[in-house]
């Protein structure tokens, strides 16, 4: 019998300091055994539990793009015991990973359509994997046009920075970045709260196209409306839950929104489906 | 389904003679009250008692368990790398668990035994073990399992039913667990007493006064019943004490904790209870089910309408009766689940 609470081991290889408070830090992971990177087959979207002995687990989204081989990447913020652990760590180190968890986002719906995708702070993370994931070679025919609509507080404090400058550059993925304020001289994007640029950039929404949306509860409350506005049904709106995890395949019992497991059943829903569930997250 | 006669003058042997193949595991007087534990030699099961004063259900998964251990040491091979613990799975049994409790490991076996993941730990220890049951001749007042998917006499989950009949047991067998068992306690003693059996069964039932009327839960939306207007009655005085959750057979909810000493750790699994504002507590502060009443809410919620949702058999509770007369605020399920049964949306015209 699999026992799905062993991790496996890994080795961190690179730690990258993600922003200017130096509260996000990327871990690029790399197998200690490479027969358990081919069992870790996963979909953007999805989550895994980082285990570090003597403190404990952790959820957290694979911000690496299944197209990307080799390693897995995870870009975490220090809140608490274990992710403050993380973040004392080094390259070299031994650690655990669990999963791949959760479902993804819907990629065999996405298929064929346009795609934005909205995202704010750092829970950028999977929707890095989504956009690595959608401009690689292979995948970028299955889907029409990608918007990205991202804001943080400052310049400072974007993700993957070097990435979103060279996606700006190109011409098959519209790239509409945004901070809260800045007074640098040089920035040269755009300045205003997410929900506002969503409504002066998105496309209206429309049989073929969906928004994926993840981001601080403030940020979905105001983009919720917008999306209405321009027309988006709750079936085509995507979101990515968070909820306090333990187990990350439904057994525990701590991580329910009614009778749907967030770990196993979610994290991603339609609003539609969210619509029919309880207001508990 | 064979029948054996157990006198009672064998019954101290056989039991012996089991003790060199199975580890045993009965009920016995614990200060006051009756709870499981492991019966050394020549200890016996107690069989004078209602019900144990917790479930069994630490037999198969215990309040504390190791599940992963690791070293420390960065000088040693494997540091950090998790494995497994070894664990004794050697085959045991439990005497004279009754009825409800035994069908509870079944409702809690969905939980843990998935077709997408398989919990080792609690399926290699439920698979150890043979049930033998003790039916109820005589249920007690908060008992309500006739209504609750099971009864005094009830089968599913069992190896054996034992029947007290005065100077001897009808032991019914009803898997081939069971009756491996039995020979194995040299009771061989065949005996026509289907009918015997039948009779005390329906003398049992119809002892039980108290019911739960679950018939149109299924029905409901899971939007309606949690936003009814009850709830905040409901949950009015509970203490959030966790004692309900703690006694009842069918809770499983549990914690994951690492624990290290010096330069070797283990990762652990402790009972939780959705009681507590600390199961759901994220690490930002926010806290989706911060107040007593919600956390009322979802373990009603989960027993009454989530569970009977997801399965589509009956909800998660056996009648035992424990939380009743445990709580100590008199909370009593089997209101609560008649509410809800018997809530109707009130659809406002204006
Ligand atoms: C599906 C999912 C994806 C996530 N992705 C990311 C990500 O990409 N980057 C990132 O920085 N954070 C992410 N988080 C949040 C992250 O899991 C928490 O910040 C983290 O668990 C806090 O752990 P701690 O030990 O540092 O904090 P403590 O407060 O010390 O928490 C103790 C334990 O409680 C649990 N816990 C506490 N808060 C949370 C929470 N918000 N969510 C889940 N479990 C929690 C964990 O088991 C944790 O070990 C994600 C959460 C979920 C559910
Ligand atoms: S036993 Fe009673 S008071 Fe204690 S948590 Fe349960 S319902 Fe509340
Ligand atoms: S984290 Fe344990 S049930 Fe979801």
């Amino acid at each position: 019998m699999q026992n799905p609470y062993l991790p496996y081991p890994v080795r961190i290889e690179e730690i990258i300091t993600e922003t200017e408070d130096k509260n996000l830090k990327t871990f690029k992971l790399v197998f200690l055994n490479p027969d358990d990177q081919e069992k870790f087959l996963y979909k953007a979207g999805q989550f895994a539990e980082l285990s570090v002995a003597g403190k404990g687990e952790v959820p957290i989204g694979i911000a690496s793009s299944p197209s990307e081989k080799g390693y897995l990447m995870f870009t975490i913020n220090k809140v608490g015991l274990v992710t403050t652990t993380l973040h004392c760590m080094k390259p070299g180190d031994i650690m655990g990973i669990r999963g791949p968890l959760g479902n993804s986002y819907p990629w065999d719906i996405l298929k064929g359509k346009n795609v934005v995708i909205i995202g704010g702070g750092f829970a950028f993370t999977t929707l890095r994997s989504a956009i690595v994931y959608m401009l690689d070679p292979v995948n970028r025919p299955n889907f029409k046009k990608i918007h990205v609509i991202y804001g943080a507080r400052s310049p400072g404090m974007l993700l993957y920075k070097d990435e979103l400058a060279a996606w700006e550059a190109r011409d098959d993925i519209n790239m509409h970045i945004t901070v809260d304020s800045t007074e640098d001289p040089t920035w040269k994007y755009n300045v205003g709260f997410v929900p506002t640029i969503t409504e002066q950039k998105a496309p209206p929404g429309n049989e073929d196209t969906y928004a994926i949306i993840c981001g601080p509860p403030i940020m979905i409350k105001f983009t919720q409306p917008v999306l209405d506005r321009l027309g988006y049904c709750h079936d085509k709106i995507i979101m990515s839950l968070e909820m306090r995890m333990k187990c990350g395949i439904g057994m525990c019992g701590r991580c329910n929104i009614g009778k749907e497991f967030v770990c196993k059943d979610g994290p991603v829903f339609t609003l539609a489906q969210l619509n029919e569930m309880p207001k508990e997250y | 389904m064979k029948i054996i006669r157990i006198d009672k003058k064998n019954w101290a042997g056989g039991l012996e003679k089991l003790k060199g193949s199975y580890r045993l595991f009965g009920p016995v007087k614990d200060n006051e009250f009756h709870n499981f534990k492991r019966l050394d030699k020549d200890e016996l099961p107690d069989f004078n008692y209602f019900n144990t004063r917790l479930s069994p259900k630490s037999i198969i998964y215990p309040q504390s368990e190791i599940m992963l251990e690791y070293e420390l040491d960065e000088n040693k091979e494997n540091h950090h790398v998790m494995k497994e613990s070894k664990k004794d799975y050697s085959q045991r049994v439990v005497i004279g668990i009754r009825p409800c409790d035994a069908s509870a490991f079944l409702l809690v076996k969905r939980n843990f035994d998935t077709p997408e993941y398989k919990d080792p730990y609690w399926i290699r220890s439920y698979e150890a073990t043979t049930f033998v049951g003790l039916a109820c001749n005589n249920p007690q007042a908060t008992c309500f399992c006739t209504s609750a998917g099971c009864g005094p006499f009830y089968e599913d989950g069992l190896d054996v039913l034992l029947v007290d009949a005065g100077d001897h047991f009808l032991a019914k067998i009803i898997s081939s667990k069971g009756e491996n068992l039995l020979e194995a306690a040299g009771w061989d003693t065949e005996t026509d007493a289907d009918e015997q059996i039948e009779t005390m069964k329906q003398e049992a039932e119809a002892r039980i006064t108290s019911f739960v009327t679950t018939n149109k839960l299924k029905d409901k939306k899971i939007i309606d019943l949690f936003d009814a207007p009850f709830w905040e009655e409901v949950a009015f005085a509970c203490i959030n004490c966790g004692t309900c959750t703690y006694v009842c057979p069918t809770c499983w909810c549990f914690d994951i904790q690492d624990e290290a000493y010096g330069l070797c750790g283990i990762r652990m699994r402790n009972w939780d209870s959705c009681m507590f504002p600390l199961f759901t507590l994220h690490g930002s502060g926010h806290n989706p089910r911060s107040t007593n009443m919600q956390r009322v809410r979802q373990r009603f919620m989960h027993k009454l309408k989530y569970y009977v949702d997801k399965y589509n058999d009956g909800i998660q509770c056996v009648g035992c009766g424990r939380c009743i007369r445990l709580c100590p605020v008199n909370i009593d399920i089997r209101k609560i689940c008649n509410m809800m049964n018997s809530y109707e949306v009130q659809v406002t015209s204006d």
